[in-house]
This record gives C-alpha cells, structure tokens and sequence, in this order.
C-alpha cells in the first residue's frame, strides 16, 4: 500500500507507454542534422511546449535537466556565481528542502551572505518580515511553493511582488506543486521554477526548470554543466529523449486531470485527517496553514514512528522526506515550526496520490490503531 | 535503404536493456532513499548496478558514482578535483570534447586555473615529449586527455600518459566515453584518477553515465541535495537509466570480442572501398589505421568538389544518417574544433561514419556507393 506520492509517484501507464516507446523507436541524437536527430528534436520541442503551457510561459524559456535537485544547483549557483553578478545575499527558508539548504551552505561557505527567513508553528512566513531582510545586496529569494513534509503553500505571488520590488529575482522550487495546482509563473512574477518529473507521475532522473527571459536575456545565470552547449548553452550534455518525451506527456495529462484528482484526493485526505486528529495527543502540522490537498503530517503523542514502519513494511509512509529518512533524525522542517524532538519523531508523513482508494486509508488507520493499542 | 551510421552520437537501445529497465518503470517505483519496502526494492537494483558496473571495471562499488550522463561526469571530476583538491593548472589537448574543453576554459576564464593545451600533430597525436615538458614546469596539475577521440577516433596511449601523470604527481581525468563499453578498462592496471562512462553510446539509454573514482581521491560534490550516492550527488536517481546503463555494460563485456570483430570488418571493408571507388579519398587522423583508431569511427576526408557543401544534406536525402563534425552541440554549423587544430585543408568536405553492433554490411555498402556516385568524375573528353 502505497502513501508516500512526496516521495515519488509511480509512473502513469500513458507516461510510460510514451517513454518506451520513444526509447524503442526513436534513438537519434537530438542535436543531430540528420532525420533521425530531427525527428527526436521535434519530440523534445513538443515537450517543451507542453510544460510551458502548464505553467503559463513559454516554450523557449523551459530548459530540461535531471531533475529538481539539479535545478536548483544550477539555478543558485549560476545566478550567485556569474561573474556580473556582484550581489552576496540570498534570503531563503529553514524549511526548503535540502537541495537547497546544502546548496545555500555551499554558497555561505564561500563568502556568501544568506539569511534564513524563519516560519512560525503553523509553518507560516511572515511577509513583512521578508520585506524587512532585503537589502542593496539582495541577490534572491529562494522559497518553495509547497513544502513536502507539511504540503504548507508558501503566498507565492506575495513573495514574487516583494521580490521584484526589490528588483531581486525569485526562485522557486516548485517540485511539490506542479502537476497539482495551477500556477501561472507570469502573473506570481516568479523568475525560476524549479521541477522534476517523478513527483507528477513522470520517470525519475528527469526535471527542469522555467527561467524567465528576463534573467537569460540578460544573461545573468551561467550554466551548471559546461559541454556540447544544449539548451542554448545553459545545459550541456545529450538530450535524455524518451524521459523528456514523458516528462512532457505527463504536464499534459496534469493539466486535463488536475481540478479530478484534486477533489477525489482531498476528500480522502479529509477522511484521513479527521480519524487521526481523534487519537489521543494528536495534532496536525501545518493545520492552520494553506495546504495542498494531498498531504497529512500528524504527530501523535507517544507514537513510535520508526517502530510502526519497521513492522508496517507493506505500508509505505515517511518518518520525513525521502532523502533523509535513512538517517533518524527528527525532521529539520518540523523543527523550524518549533515542535520539539520528541514531538517531531513521533509524526508520520502521508501523502496521496491518484491510484489511492478508501480502502487504503481504512488500513492505514486501522494498523495506527493496532499499534496504539499494542503499545 | 536507410543506413544509421552515426554511432559516436548516440547508439540505439538494445531490446535487452529495455527488457531490464521496464520492472523499474512498472511496478517497481519506490524512491530508493525511502526505507519501506517500496524504497528498498529498489534501492537493491541500484546497488546491484553499482556493483555490476564495478565488477565489470574491476574497481569497488563505493568508486562508481552515477550521474545524469558522460558531460556531468566530466564536469564532475574536472571541477572536483581542482576545487577540492587546490590544484592551480591543467593540461588538455585542442581535441577533447567540449564537456572537457568548455569546462576548462571556464574555469580558466575565472581565474581558478592556468590552462596549457598540448602540442597535437596534423595526425591528431599528442605530443608525449611537450606534455612531458608541461609536467615538468607544473607539477600536480590536472591533466584531461581522452581515450578515444569522438570526431577522428584516435587513441591516446594510455599507459605512457598514466606514467607521466604519476611521475610528475598528476591527477589524469580521461574521457572514456567512447572507449567504455568498446574496450576493456581494467581499473587494476590503469592509473587514472577519473574515467566516465555515457550509457547512450554503448546501447544503453540517453541520460545517464558514470564517474569513476580512483580510491584515495576525495572531491567535494558537484550537485547538492540529499544523501544521494553516498553525498557525492543529490537528487534522486535515474533508476531505470542506472539500470538499464548496468545491463548495456554487462552485454558490452559479454559480446565485445565478438561485437569487436564484426565492426572492425566493416570499417576495414569501408576504407577498402572508399579507397577503391574514390579517387583522392583520405582519412583525418589516425582513423583508418585499426590499431591506433577507435574501430567504430571512420573519418572520412573527401576531394574538392562543388557537392561539398551539401554533401550530407545528399547523405540524408540518399537515407545515410552520418555526422559532419560531432552531433553534441546543438546548431552544429559551426565547424569542428577538432578538425579545426588538425588544419585539414578547408576545400575537401569531412564526413564521420561511426558504426555499432546493429550496423550491416548493406548499410556500408550503400552509404560507400551513395558517395562514389557524389563523387563521381565525369570523363573529360
Ligand atoms: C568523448 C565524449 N565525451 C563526452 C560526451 C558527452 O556525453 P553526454 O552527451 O552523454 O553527456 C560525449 C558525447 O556526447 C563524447 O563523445
Ligand atoms: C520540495 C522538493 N524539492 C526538491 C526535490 C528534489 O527532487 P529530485 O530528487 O527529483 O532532484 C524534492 C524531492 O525529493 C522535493 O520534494
């Protein structure tokens, strides 16, 4: 039993249908002049098309990378370390996650001066005291749209207005958030956006990012991977075809089925939310916070969370995001909202997707239940 | 007929690495970082890839780091080892691929490194006694010299440049990228410090490939994000790519002898052809000499002629997909660099057949007799 859609969706059959068979019939190089390189370049186009059409921008502003992670690298350091930009503060978040974190470290640790922008318990920044870090030097702010422990909706459009007021770009790793919700990055003057393919029910090991034609055209982000000069010399490196093929195939299906798997998933995360909030000591993260709807962090007092995966092993839940859950450590994002260790080892992550049925939350609650009562 | 004679580009997928690629995409789809079922399922393939493509290199599991393809492995070791490690000076050549060459000169353009290209011949060869020469005024620099040339398929000789590297305290980056998968790496007896591997050019998918390296180097991460390949790169996997590169790699090493032996035919029967129906047919590099050439790739170099200019416009129309320079940059009018540092006269017309397992002797045969009728001298009477 699959609750854990955060982490990585599994593939939907139309997606993976279009990757094989672009992986069967279609092998030429996409940079290449002849027939076969054109035929897989118009592929990548399409996909390219499909994408922007998603997130309101437009084809030529969309670049394909590896994945969210790699985006975000780029999207960092290739603004922070351009050799134009003489701009040394970033504003960020406690709660990002890590692939931005490691890479804020990464730049502080090279002379870099990045503030932290805290959130209050319900997971919640305070605008006005975003608007208060901004400096001369502000070179962006890197906020999430929707977190992936809690599903807490940063006010995007909020951010993006702040940002460019104070004529800093905003990043934004939108990786939770597209494919479910709509999202125009126009209109919430978002710079970049940040994506990866398996978090929509696309393959893993593909992603991307929109980079408005503002920040290219002034050519004021270097690319991450130098090489062949891809992706207009932004992103070297052999066009991944048939996972760009489904990456797009997947954007396009989103965007007919999104307002569908909203309501369905959101009344089974309701019908979750209500039975877990009845046990003893329980209380959920994020609960005052605009959320997505597919996503539940509960702590419950007393609850031994690795324990109750450990012996649920048919049950696929998280103890925090999937990157760090090999190590036990209480969640950095739970933290930052201020539970206490204790509070924060003791809650669980589920996240939903479209293949879940009543059944599966019936289940769930029912072993929560057996282990409560176990104990 | 259609003739796919552009292998160096990009090869087709093998039906068997499909074959092991689609459990991953269908019913196994956990995030190998998760630690329920789902998570460690497939957690375990990817481990059991890690450790295919270490047994059949003859290195340890913990020194295969998988990346999203042979340009950020490259970029990986390149940027990693000068950063981490401080060094202040590279040596390349002017013949590398451009994930080599545009990572370099970036890097020199900011100020990290002095770059010194070696001295190459109008054959392609480096010049050992100038590298030498480099060496000895830098010591512990970066040295990135590929094993087979892409565009004119040289090989470097691998073992006198490991020698020099060591002696003069060197870390040796080699590009192997269209070496791996084509001939045996034998980590025990190679002295680099890095060698990569680009699973597309060897029948495996796009997207994916590898880093090697050598135990006792430590470089800094080139992606940050999670715990992913032991932190040396976030972001989650590329499972199936993984995957799929381990199964392509391990039917390389199963069938190379025999794979070897057909391709190495078709060249010959190539050259043997050109030369006959041709007159004034030459070849860039070293590439029609089998021993000291890449044996899937023929650079061929053809006479003055007014077709030159849509010499492979005629190819593709004739249905023989076949490569100008190198296909691995995009709006690829501007000419090659390689052949570019090798100074072939600018009035003949450069044209590379690279070839694969899937290559017939038909395709040969009908891409060498589309040329001859290019070319074909009308009887002066
Ligand atoms: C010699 C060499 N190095 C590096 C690369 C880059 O590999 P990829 O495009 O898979 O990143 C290529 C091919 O494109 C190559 O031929
Ligand atoms: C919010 C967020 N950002 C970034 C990532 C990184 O994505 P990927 O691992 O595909 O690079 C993830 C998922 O792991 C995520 O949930």
């Amino acid at each position: 039993m699959y609750l854990d859609y955060n982490s990585t969706t599994p593939v939907d059959k139309r997606v993976s249908e279009v990757v094989f068979q672009t992986l069967t019939d279609v092998y030429g190089n996409a940079s290449s002049q002849h027939s076969y390189g054109i035929r897989a370049r118009l592929l990548v186009d399409e996909a390219r098309s499909s994408i922007a059409k998603v997130i309101g921008s437009v084809k030529d502003e969309i670049y394909f990378t590896s994945g969210a992670t790699e985006s975000i690298n780029f999207a960092l350091k290739g603004l922070a370390l351009h050799p134009r930009n003489s701009k040394r503060h970033i504003i960020t978040c406690p709660t990002e996650h890590k692939a931005v974190l490691e890479t804020c470290y990464y730049l502080e640790s090279i002379g870099f001066d990045i503030d932290y922008l805290p959130v209050n318990e319900h997971g919640v920044i305070d605008l006005e005291k975003l608007s208060s870090l901004i400096k001369q030097d502000t070179l962006l702010i890197c906020l999430m749209w929707v977190n992936n422990e809690t599903g807490v909706i940063h006010p995007i459009e909020k951010i993006g207005e702040i940002a460019k007021e104070a004529g800093a770009y905003f990043v934004c790793d939108g990786t939770q958030g597209v494919g479910k919700l709509p999202i125009n990055v126009v209109e919430s003057n978002i710079d970049i956006l940040c994506f990866s393919g398996h978090k929509m029910y696309a393959p893993k090991g593909i992603g991307g990012l929109y980079i408005n034609s503002y920040a290219k055209a002034q050519n004021r982000i270097q690319p991450l991977l130098h090489g062949g000069a891809q992706e207009n010399g932004l992103r070297s490196g052999t066009y991944n075809v048939p996972l760009i093929a489904g990456l797009g195939k997947a954007f396009e299906i989103s965007l007919v089925e999104m307002e569908t798997n909203k309501i369905f998933i959101e009344s089974l995360r309701n019908k979750a939310e209500q039975e877990l909030l009845k046990l003893d000591g329980a209380f959920i993260n994020g609960k005052r916070a605009p959320r997505i709807f597919n996503t539940v962090n509960v702590s419950i007092l007393g609850f031994d969370t690795d324990v109750f995966i450990g012996i649920n092993k048919d049950i696929a839940i998280s103890n925090g995001s999937a990157c760090n859950s090999s190590l036990i450590q209480p969640s950095h994002v739970l933290l930052a909202m201020g539970l206490s260790n204790s509070d924060a080892i003791s809650s669980i992550r589920i996240s939903l997707g479209k293949d879940n049925t009543n059944d599966d939350i019936d289940l769930l609650l029912m072993r929560i239940h057996d282990f409560m009562t176990l104990l | 007929m259609k003739a796919y004679l552009d292998n160096a580009a990009t090869t087709r997928l093998d039906p068997e690495v499909l074959e092991a690629m689609l459990p991953l995409m269908t019913e196994q789809f956990g995030n190998p970082s998760s630690i329920h079922a789902h998570g460690r399922a497939v957690r375990s393939a990817l481990e059991r890839a890690r450790k295919t493509v270490a047994g059949l290199l003859h290195a340890a599991p913990a020194e295969i780091f998988f990346t999203s393809g042979g340009t950020e492995a490259d970029n990986t070791a390149i940027r990693g080892s000068i950063e981490t490690l401080g060094l202040t000076h590279a040596i390349t050549s002017p013949l590398e691929h451009h994930a080599v060459l545009h990572t370099l000169e970036h890097l020199a353009r900011q100020g990290r490194i002095t770059l010194s290209l070696v001295r190459v011949d109008e054959k392609g060869q480096i010049d050992l006694d100038h590298l030498e020469e480099l060496l000895s005024t830098q010591p512990r620099a970066l040295v990135s010299l590929m094993h087979g040339n892409n565009e004119i398929g040289n090989l470097l000789d691998l073992d006198a440049v490991g020698e020099l590297c060591s002696r003069y305290d060197a870390i040796f980056h080699c590009d192997t990228v269209q070496t791996m998968g084509h001939y045996p790496h034998d980590l025990q007896q190679l002295s680099a410090h890095f060698i990569v591997g680009a699973a597309h050019k060897f029948h495996g998918p796009k997207g994916v490939g590898f880093l090697y390296v050598r135990p006792g180097t430590r470089i800094h991460p080139f992606v940050h994000g999670g715990a992913q390949e032991r932190n040396m790169r976030g972001g989650t996997e590329n499972v199936y790519g993984i995957v799929g590169l381990a199964k392509a790699l391990e039917i390389a090493y199963r069938d190379m002898d025999e794979h070897r032996r057909h391709i190495e035919g078709l060249k010959k029967r190539m050259i043997d052809q050109l030369r006959e129906k041709i007159e004034g047919v030459l070849f860039n590099g070293l590439s029609a000499d089998l021993d000291r050439s890449l044996y899937t790739v023929l650079s061929v170099s053809l006479p003055p002629s007014d077709i030159n200019d849509m010499l492979l416009f005629n190819l593709d129309i004739a249905g023989i997909s076949a490569s100008g320079g190198s296909a691995c940059s995009s709006g690829s009018e501007v000419g090659s660099h390689v052949l570019g540092a090798l100074q072939v006269p600018a009035d003949r017309a450069n044209v590379r057949f690279s070839f694969s397992k899937f290559t017939t002797a038909q395709e040969v045969d009908h891409a060498v007799q589309v040329v001859a009728e290019l070319y074909k001298r009308e009887p002066i009477c």
